[in-house]
C-alpha cells in the first residue's frame, strides 16, 4: 500500500473521530470514577490546608 | 480502564507520555497530509526561483518585520479579489522559505504588488512614505540607500535553500554575488548572466537609480517589484470559486 | 547564590561556564563580520559573569544538610523580580510601537528603533520575558507545594532561570540589530533556538525528578497544567523552528518549510504558543494560587480534570482557523472551525471553575484586591476564549482576519487574563516566599487593578472597533457596484483608534510600574522583628500571617 494524500486525508478524517470520541469517554470515565472521588477532594483541599510550609521529611 | 489510568496517574513518566500522545497526534493528523498535497496541488511549470538578488530583498523584508503589517495572501473573497488581483494560489509560494502569508494588514497585501509601481515610486516610498502617501503611517526606512548589500556570501544563502528543496542548479550558486551585482547593474557584462540564468522575463533595472554600488534598497525594490510575478499560474487558472 | 551550591554542583557549574564561554567564542570567531558575532559575545560575557560569581564565592563553606528541610525558593524569588521588570520594559515597547501607527515619526532616525524591528521586543518581551519568567517562578514554587518535595538539587533551577533569560535578552538584541527568522512568535534565529531547547531539557527534568520524588500520592492538577506547557511547548518549538543554517558562520537560516506546509506548521505553532505557554501555563498558575488565596478548595476538582484533557487534546487541531480562505486545503480549514467552536466547552469550564471557587468568598473579593486579580482574569480568560471561538468562525474571520480586531482579542487574554493571574499570583506568594506579613502598599495593588481594568478595556474597546470598522471598509460597496474605500481610507480611519489604544496601553503600562515598586518595596522592608525572631519556622504557622492572608 502507498501513502497517497487521499489515504492521508481520509485516515486524518475518520481515525481523528474515533480517537476524539475514545479519549472523551476515557476521561470522563475516569473523572467520575467512584473510588477517585475521595483522592481528588484530598488534593483539593490539600492546597489550602495550613500545613507548615516544608518539604515532608 | 479506571486501573489503567489510576496507574498512568501515579507514574509521572506515564503521564508525560499521555500529554505527549494527546497533544501530538492532532497536530500530525492535520499537518501529516500537507505534506503530500503536492499531488493535489495547481502545477506551476512557468514558475521561476527567487534570483539572488531578490532572496537578499526578501532577507531584508524580514529583517525589518514588514510581514508584521503586510500580508501576501489574497483570500478567496470577491473584495480581496477585486482590490488586491486575483487570489493566491498555495503553489505561489512553494519557495518561500519561511511563507511570509502574514497576519495582518495595518498597510496592503502585497502578494500581486510586483510592477503595480515604477522602481522610483518604491524608492521614495521606503525613504519616506509621507512623501508618496501623505497619511500613511509606514516607517521611513531612509538607510536601505546608503547600505551596501552584502553579496559575497550570496551563493550560501543560495546553497542553504537548495539544502530545504529550492531548485537552484550549481551555477546559479557559485554565480550567486556575481548575478545579485549584474540584476542591479543592467548595462554591466554581468547582466546577461542573470537572464540566461533565470529567464528572459527577469526584471534587470537600475532598482535604487544608482549605477554601481549595489544597496539594500536595489535589493528589497527587486524582491517587491517580483511579488506575484514568479508564475502567472494565479491568472491563468478560473478563479470562480470567489465567495 | 553560588553559596547555595554544593561542592560537586559548582564544579558542575564551572564546567557549564567552560562550555559555554567556548562556544560563545566559537561563534564570534566564526561569525566575524554576522551578527551571529556579536551574539557570541553575549554568550561568552555572560558565562564570564558567571565564572567571576564562582571565583567570588570560592571558598565559601557548602550549604549544611538543614537546607533539605526547606524548600528551595530563591531561584522563584529571581524569577519574580526579572518577571516584573520583563513586565515593564515589554509594556514600555509596546506602548512606543503602538504611539507609532498613530505618529509615525515619533522614533529616532535610527535603523534599531523602526516600528518593525521594535515590535518583536515587545511581543517577545511580554510573552517571553514576563510570561515565560512568570511561569518559571510560579511553577518551582508549586511544584514544590503540591508534591511536598524539595527540588532536586540547587544548580539546575539556576541554569534554566539563567538559560532563559539569556535566551530572551538574544532575542530582543537580535530584532534590534535585524536578526529575525520571521516566525511570528518566533522569531529567534536557529542557534537562540536550540539553547532554549538545551534549557527546557533541564526544566523538564527538575519537573519530572521532583514529581518522582513526590511525598503526595497524587498529582495536584496545577502540575498537569505546567507539565503539558513544558513539554508541548518543546514540542512545538522544534518542529515549527526547523532550519537550515546558511553557515555555522552566519546567523541566517532557511525554514525547513516552505508556503503552505509552512503556513500550518506555523500557525499549528502560533496558536499552540497561545494555548499551552498563554493558557495551560496559567491556568496552572490559577489553580493554585487562586483558591491558595480564597482559601477554598477548587470548585470541582472533576472538571478541572476534564477540561485539562479537552484543552490538551482540541487545541492541537484549531491552529488552521488563522488560514481561512487561503489556499490552505478546505478540509483542514473546516476541522480548524469545528474545533476552535469545541474548545469553548472546556475553556468556559475551567473560567467557570474558577469563579465558582469564589463564590461564597466575595465579601474577599471585594476587599481584597489581589483575589480580584484572579477573578477578572478568570471573566477576561472566559470572554477571550469566547471571543476566539467566535472568530474562529469562517464567515466572522472573513470580517476579522487581517485587522485590528484581531489584536484586540490578543490583548484581552494577554492583558485581561496572562497579566492579572500573573500579577495577582505575584502579589499573593511575594509575601510568602519572603515571609512578609502584608504587601508594601495594598493601596497600590488597589491602584493598579483599576489601571490595568481600565486600560484593558479602552484598549480593547479601541481594537474593537478599529478592526470591525476597517473589516467593513475594505468589502464595502458601492451603488456602481466597485469597492467604495481605498485602503488609505480605511487607514486614515484607524487613527483616533490607534490613539486610543496607545492610552489604554499607557493605563497598563503604569499599572506594571506601579506593581514592580510596591513588590520591590516589599521586598525591602526589614522583616518586623517578631517575625525576624522566628524566621526559621514556615510563616504559615504563624497566626499572623494567616490574617494576613486572609484578607489584607
Amino acid at each position: 500500500m502507498t501513502i497517497d494524500h487521499e489515504m492521508l486525508t481520509g485516515f486524518s478524517k475518520s481515525f481523528g473521530l474515533f480517537y476524539l470520541i475514545a479519549m472523551s469517554i476515557g476521561v470522563l470515565v475516569y473523572a467520575y470514577w467512584p473510588s477517585n472521588k475521595e483522592q481528588f477532594a484530598q488534593a483539593a483541599a490539600a492546597v489550602v490546608s495550613d500545613e507548615e510550609d516544608r518539604p515532608c521529611q | 480502564m479506571f486501573n489503567l489510568h489510576y496507574r498512568l496517574e501515579r507514574s509521572a513518566i506515564g503521564f508525560v507520555l499521555a500529554i505527549i500522545g494527546v497533544a501530538s497526534i492532532g497536530g500530525l493528523i492535520e499537518i501529516a497530509p500537507l505534506f503530500t498535497i503536492d499531488e493535489t496541488v495547481e502545477k506551476a511549470p512557468d514558475m521561476r526561483v527567487y534570483t539572488p538578488l531578490e532572496v537578499a530583498g526578501r532577507n531584508i523584508y524580514m529583517r525589518e518585520g514588514c510581514y508584521a503589517c503586510h500580508s501576501q495572501m489574497i483570500r478567496t473573497l470577491r473584495d480581496e479579489v477585486e482590490r488586491y488581483g486575483p487570489y493566491s494560489l498555495a503553489v505561489e509560494s512553494k519557495y518561500d522559505h519561511p511563507m511570509l502569508w502574514g497576519s495582518k494588514r495595518t498597510g496592503p497585501d502585497l502578494a500581486r504588488v510586483g510592477g503595480k509601481y515604477s522602481n522610483d515610486w518604491h524608492v521614495a516610498h521606503l525613504t519616506n512614505p509621507r512623501d508618496v502617501v501623505a497619511e500613511s503611517n509606514m516607517p521611513a526606512y531612509r538607510w536601505l540607500s546608503s547600505k551596501q548589500l552584502k553579496t559575497g556570501d550570496l551563493g550560501e544563502h543560495l546553497a542553504a535553500l537548495r539544502a530545504v528543496g529550492v531548485p537552484y542548479t550549481d551555477e546559479m550558486v557559485s554565480n550567486a554575488s556575481s548575478d545579485a551585482i549584474g540584476q542591479a547593474n543592467p548595462d554591466t557584462d554581468l547582466a546577461a548572466g542573470v537572464t540566461t540564468r533565470y529567464g528572459d522575463k527577469t526584471d534587470v533595472s537600475l532598482f535604487d537609480g544608482n549605477q554601481g554600488a549595489v544597496t539594500e534598497m536595489d535589493a528589497l525594490v527587486a524582491y517587491l517589484q517580483i511579488l506575484g510575478h514568479l508564475t502567472d499560474a494565479a491568472h491563468q487558472s478560473t478563479q470562480n470559486e470567489v465567495e | 547564590m553560588i553559596s547555595q551550591l554544593t561542592g560537586t554542583e559548582r564544579i558542575v557549574a564551572a564546567f557549564t561556564f567552560l562550555i559555554l564561554i567556548c562556544f560563545g567564542v566559537a561563534m564570534a570567531a566564526a561569525g566575524r563580520g554576522d551578527l551571529i558575532g556579536t551574539h557570541g559575545w553575549i554568550i561568552a560575557l555572560s558565562a564570564v559573569a558567571g565564572v567571576i560569581a564562582l571565583l567570588r564565592a570560592y571558598g565559601a563553606p557548602e550549604p549544611s544538610p538543614a537546607r533539605l528541610s526547606e524548600y528551595y525558593d530563591d531561584p522563584s524569588k529571581v524569577g519574580i523580580v526579572l518577571t516584573l521588570i520583563w513586565g515593564v520594559v515589554g509594556m514600555l515597547v509596546g506602548v512606543w510601537v503602538a504611539a507609532l501607527l498613530a505618529w509615525p515619526e515619533l522614533t529616532v532616525d535610527a535603523e534599531w528603533a523602526s516600528f518593525g524591528r521594535l515590535r518583536p521586543v515587545h511581543t517577545s518581551g511580554v510573552i517571553f520575558g514576563f510570561g515565560g519568567n512568570a511561569l518559571i517562578a510560579t511553577s518551582l514554587h508549586v511544584l514544590q507545594r503540591t508534591t511536598r518535595a524539595r527540588l532536586p538539587d540547587q544548580f539546575s533551577p539556576w541554569f534554566v532561570l539563567f538559560g532563559y533569560n539569556l535566551f530572551c535578552v538574544l532575542a530582543a538584541s537580535g530584532y534590534l540589530m535585524g536578526v529575525s527568522q520571521s516566525k511570528e512568535y518566533a522569531e529567534p534565529e536557529w542557534y537562540a533556538d536550540i539553547w532554549l531547547v538545551i534549557v527546557w531539557v533541564v526544566y523538564f527534568s527538575i519537573y519530572i525528578r521532583t514529581l518522582m520524588r513526590r511525598k503526595e500520592p497524587h498529582i495536584y492538577v496545577a502540575n498537569w497544567y505546567y507539565m503539558a506547557f513544558i513539554l508541548v511547548v518543546a514540542l512545538l518549538h522544534i518542529v515549527n523552528n526547523l532550519a537550515v543554517p546558511v553557515s555555522l558562520g552566519h546567523a541566517k537560516s532557511y525554514s525547513l518549510f516552505s508556503g503552505v506546509q509552512d503556513a500550518m506548521t506555523q500557525w499549528w505553532y502560533g496558536h499552540n504558543a497561545v494555548a499551552f505557554f498563554l493558557t495551560a501555563g496559567f491556568l496552572g498558575m490559577m489553580y493554585y494560587y487562586l483558591p491558595k488565596r480564597a482559601g477554598r478548595p477548587i470548585y470541582s476538582y472533576r472538571t478541572s480534570i476534564i477540561s485539562f484533557w479537552g484543552i490538551t487534546f482540541m487545541y492541537m487541531w484549531a491552529g488552521s482557523h488563522h488560514l481561512h480562505y487561503t489556499a490552505l486545503p478546505h478540509w483542514v480549514q473546516t476541522l480548524g472551525m469545528a474545533f476552535s467552536v469545541v474548545l469553548l466547552v472546556p475553556s468556559w469550564a475551567s473560567a467557570g471553575n474558577a469563579l465558582l471557587t469564589l463564590n461564597g468568598a466575595w465579601h474577599k473579593v471585594r476587599d481584597d484586591a489581589v483575589l480580584r486579580f484572579m477573578m477578572l482574569a478568570a471573566i477576561f480568560y472566559g470572554l477571550s476564549t469566547f471571543e476566539g471561538s467566535f472568530m474562529a468562525i469562517r464567515a466572522v474571520n472573513s470580517l476579522s482576519h487581517y485587522t485590528d480586531w484581531t489584536v484586540g482579542h490578543v490583548h484581552a487574554g494577554a492583558l485581561g487574563w496572562v497579566a492579572m493571574i500573573t500579577y495577582g499570583s505575584l502579589y499573593a506568594l511575594t509575601p510568602w516566599l519572603w515571609k512578609r506579613p502584608a504587601l508594601y502598599s495594598p493601596k497600590l495593588v488597589e491602584w493598579h487593578f483599576w489601571l490595568a481594568l481600565s486600560g484593558t478595556v479602552v484598549y480593547v474597546f479601541a481594537m474593537w472597533n478599529s478592526g470591525v470598522i476597517q473589516g467593513l471598509m475594505w468589502r464595502t460597496y458601492n451603488d456602481s457596484g466597485t469597492l467604495n474605500y481605498s485602503f488609505v481610507d480605511s487607514l486614515v480611519a484607524m487613527h483616533p483608534y490607534y490613539i486610543a489604544r496607545a492610552f489604554g496601553g499607557l493605563l497598563f503600562l503604569a499599572g506594571a510600574v506601579l506593581a514592580l515598586y510596591n513588590i520591590w518595596m516589599t521586598i525591602r522592608i526589614p522583616v518586623p522583628v517578631a517575625a525576624e525572631s522566628a524566621s526559621d519556622i514556615p510563616m504559615a504557622l504563624q497566626p499572623a500571617t494567616l490574617t494576613a492572608q486572609a484578607g489584607e
